[in-house]
């Protein structure tokens, strides 16, 4: 058999799973769609005005045409029809669509990236260095440093400030007595303070465990609500609590390729731990984040379109698909294309990323590659 | 045993003060006040502000009302701010609300995804298997609100049936089976809502299981040695399959208090979900914390018990 280079296989068996390529087209079509919406709906004069009002026009189905005679030519949409049909207001529902397709984009990409960027991060920092130990006086530092800077955030400002002077006054004896002990034995009671505590693994993966307590959807929404609402808020949100899965397979992976030789031949170049991170392990860590980050956005996804539902979305004069279908639920059974075309639109897209995501699964497991 | 008992119990109670203190920073440190809910009231004097605050401790700093705060949980004191009840008892209401909607829906998910996902894993790369993988997919990615309103426009225009809210309003009068029709059909929809996630989550995870075992050697020799095919599947196979949906009943627990805040709200259901998000809506942090404590508290306890039941179910596994 001929051999391909990496990328050449990856399409070769992109091809043969048809799953897959139908979730990369309708995900590449998507892309351009949100796109077009972003040039088309915005600026002074778009082409798609998702806030023109028409209230002569309200409620019509999709496909119909516009009343030429009580609108004026500003007010006639570009296609010559509503594809879509219009809402309560007489806006264009092909408008709104397109104006909400780039904030689920952005809301999935955005989201995602911040939470893989904290995952690598952590994730890595336990993998590689997690077999390193804090010690008992660090443990303690931190504590007093962190409860002296609480309690002045929290008023008590006397106690406060002679804790965070504590604290450092420590750090600063501490790097000082390195040398005053050099070569000489410890009394015992200061020996206790420099046992090791805890490894840097077991501290990490216990912060992930605390944040895997809190229920996911009802901790954004608590989180958004208090916030003021935008577009930002959600992305952000959404991506500070959904990284402890990218995490967890980012040091799994690096706990395993630690071992391995290519690893070990770079060290003994004397190659520095950051190029070994990011020039070696990271390339071969990447492909099951990159799986769980495909269907982490189509989660984030229906997470932003839950909370447009529930009213805590992007302000209103934006439109998001979400949104659209919240203000429709009033008009179900008169008008129910307002309910359908996001609903649709949303299912589409988040399906078309989780098939995806399941074929890159497959693809990249090695393990199943014999059975194609 | 007894050891890894008392250390995970450890373990768990450090990672729930944890919590304790992150879900009550998160939610204090956040913008806006909790007696700034609605200035524009009349009734809403700065007297009386300063009277809600005193009352509910807020004039104090903030590690004073952590432990005001969780001192009141423990002894079930807890107050709503906003009408004054026992937290406590609003939530054990409300949870009687929501339990028939779990018991029903994780019933669905159970006796559905088995039977889906084994025959999958029988059949597969069949039709039977390729359209059950395509459903799941579209049930995992169907937006539960936009679902739930596909559901109830079609069961409204074809049956004729109300299914807003616990039971019709004013039915009171009418006999016991219509009674208990009438609840059977609003206890329906959301609790099939709540399974569908479920199902699909799950009879995937039975048919990767199934093929697992059924791959393995000693399935291979039952075959060999002249089973009846149905006693593979069914004896050899699927016993073997099981032994790690054991371990799921511990993490089901959580659902319990979770609920789903958008289909309660859809469903006008006065549950869990719907008294958590009426809470974030008035900012009436009592409710919030509690549940957030409570479901973390079920969080851990799940995987606790799916420790120990994995202890208990298989042997192979020593401490």
């Amino acid at each position: 058999m001929r051999r391909r280079s990496g990328l050449g296989e990856f399409w070769h068996l992109l091809k043969q799973n048809r799953l897959a390529l139908t979730g990369l087209a309708i995900f590449l079509l998507f892309f351009c769609v949100a796109l077009i919406g972003l040039v088309q709906t915005t600026g002074t004069n778009p082409t798609f005005d998702p806030a023109m009002v028409r209230l002569q026009e309200k409620l019509l189905p999709p496909l119909s045409r516009p009343n030429l005679e009580t609108l004026r030519p500003e007010e006639v949409p570009k296609l010559g029809i509503y594809l879509f049909g219009t809402d309560d207001l007489g806006r264009d529902v092909f408008a709104r669509m397109l104006q909400g397709a780039w904030v689920s984009l952005t809301v999935g990409f955005v989201a995602v990236g911040i939470s893989v960027i904290i995952g690598i991060f952590i994730g890595g920092i336990a993998g590689y260095f997690g077999q390193h130990n804090v010690r008992v006086d660090q443990v303690l530092a931190t504590l007093v440093l962190l409860l002296g800077g609480g309690l002045l955030a929290m008023g008590a400002r006397s106690w406060g400030v002679g804790l965070l002077i504590i604290g450092h006054a420590y750090i600063f004896f501490s790097a000082w007595s390195k040398k005053v002990w050099r070569g000489r034995s410890m009394p015992k009671s200061v020996r206790i303070l420099y046992r090791d505590a805890i490894s840097i693994d077991t501290l990490i993966m216990r912060f992930v465990d605390i944040m895997l307590c809190f229920p996911s959807f009802f901790l954004i929404l608590t989180v958004v609500a208090l916030l003021p609402a935008s577009m930002y808020n959600i992305m952000i949100v959404i991506g500070l609590t959904s990284w402890m899965g990218a995490t967890r397979f980012v040091r799994a992976e690096f706990l395993s390729l630690r071992e391995q030789d290519f690893v070990t031949a770079a060290r003994a170049l004397g190659v520095n731990h950051w190029r070994i991170i990011f020039r070696h392990m990271i390339p071969n860590a990447i492909a099951p984040v990159l799986v769980s980050a495909t269907i982490g956005i189509a989660t984030a996804i229906l997470t932003e379109a839950g909370l447009s539902f529930l009213g805590f979305g992007v302000p209103p004069p934006h439109a998001t698909w979400g949104g659209i279908l919240s203000d429709g639920k009033r008009f179900i059974f008169d008008a129910p294309w307002l309910t359908f075309a996001p609903g649709f639109a949303i299912l589409i897209v988040v399906l078309s990323f989780n098939l995806f995501g399941e074929g890159l699964r497959d693809i990249l497991n090695p393990k199943l590659r014999e059975r194609y | 045993m007894l050891s890894f008992v008392a250390r995970s119990i450890i373990q768990k109670i450090i990672t729930l003060f944890f919590v304790s203190i992150v879900s009550f920073l998160i939610i204090h440190i956040a913008p806006g006040k909790p007696s700034q809910v609605d200035p524009l009231n009349p009734k809403f004097t700065p007297e009386i502000v300063e009277r809600f605050r005193k009352e509910f401790h807020l004039d104090k700093p903030l590690y004073a009302q952590y432990v005001y705060f969780y001192r009141d949980l423990f002894t079930g004191k807890t107050v709503s701010w906003k009408d004054n009840q026992s937290v406590l008892g609003k939530i054990w209401v409300r949870f009687l609300n929501s339990l028939p909607l779990f018991i029903v829906g994780t019933i669905i998910t159970w006796t559905l995804s088995f039977p889906i996902g084994i025959r999958s894993a029988i059949f597969r790369g069949g039709f039977y298997d390729r359209s059950a993988t395509f459903f799941s997919y579209l049930l995992i990615s169907i937006p539960g609100f936009f679902f739930a309103y596909i559901l109830i426009i079609f069961v409204v225009t074809h049956f004729h049936v109300p299914v807003i809210g616990l039971k019709t309003f004013g039915i009171g009068g009418a006999s016991w089976p219509n009674l208990i029709m009438d609840r059977v059909w609003h206890l329906l929809l959301p609790s099939v809502l709540g399974a569908t996630g479920g199902i699909a989550v799950l009879s995937r995870y039975v048919r990767s299981q199934m093929l697992e075992v059924e791959g393995q050697d000693y399935v291979r020799t039952a075959r060999a040695k002249g089973v009846p095919e149905e006693q593979v599947h069914y004896k050899h196979a699927l016993r073997n399959a099981l032994l790690p949906f054991v371990t799921m009943f511990g993490l089901i627990l959580p659902g319990l208090i979770g609920g789903s805040v958008i289909i309660e709200s859809i469903f006008s259901w006065p549950g869990m979900g719907r008294m958590a998000y009426e809470a974030i809506l008035a900012r009436d942090y009592p409710i919030i914390l509690t549940v957030n404590f409570i479901s973390a508290v079920l969080v851990l306890a799940g995987t606790f018990i799916s420790d120990l039941l994995y202890l208990v179910v298989d042997p192979r596994i020593r401490l």
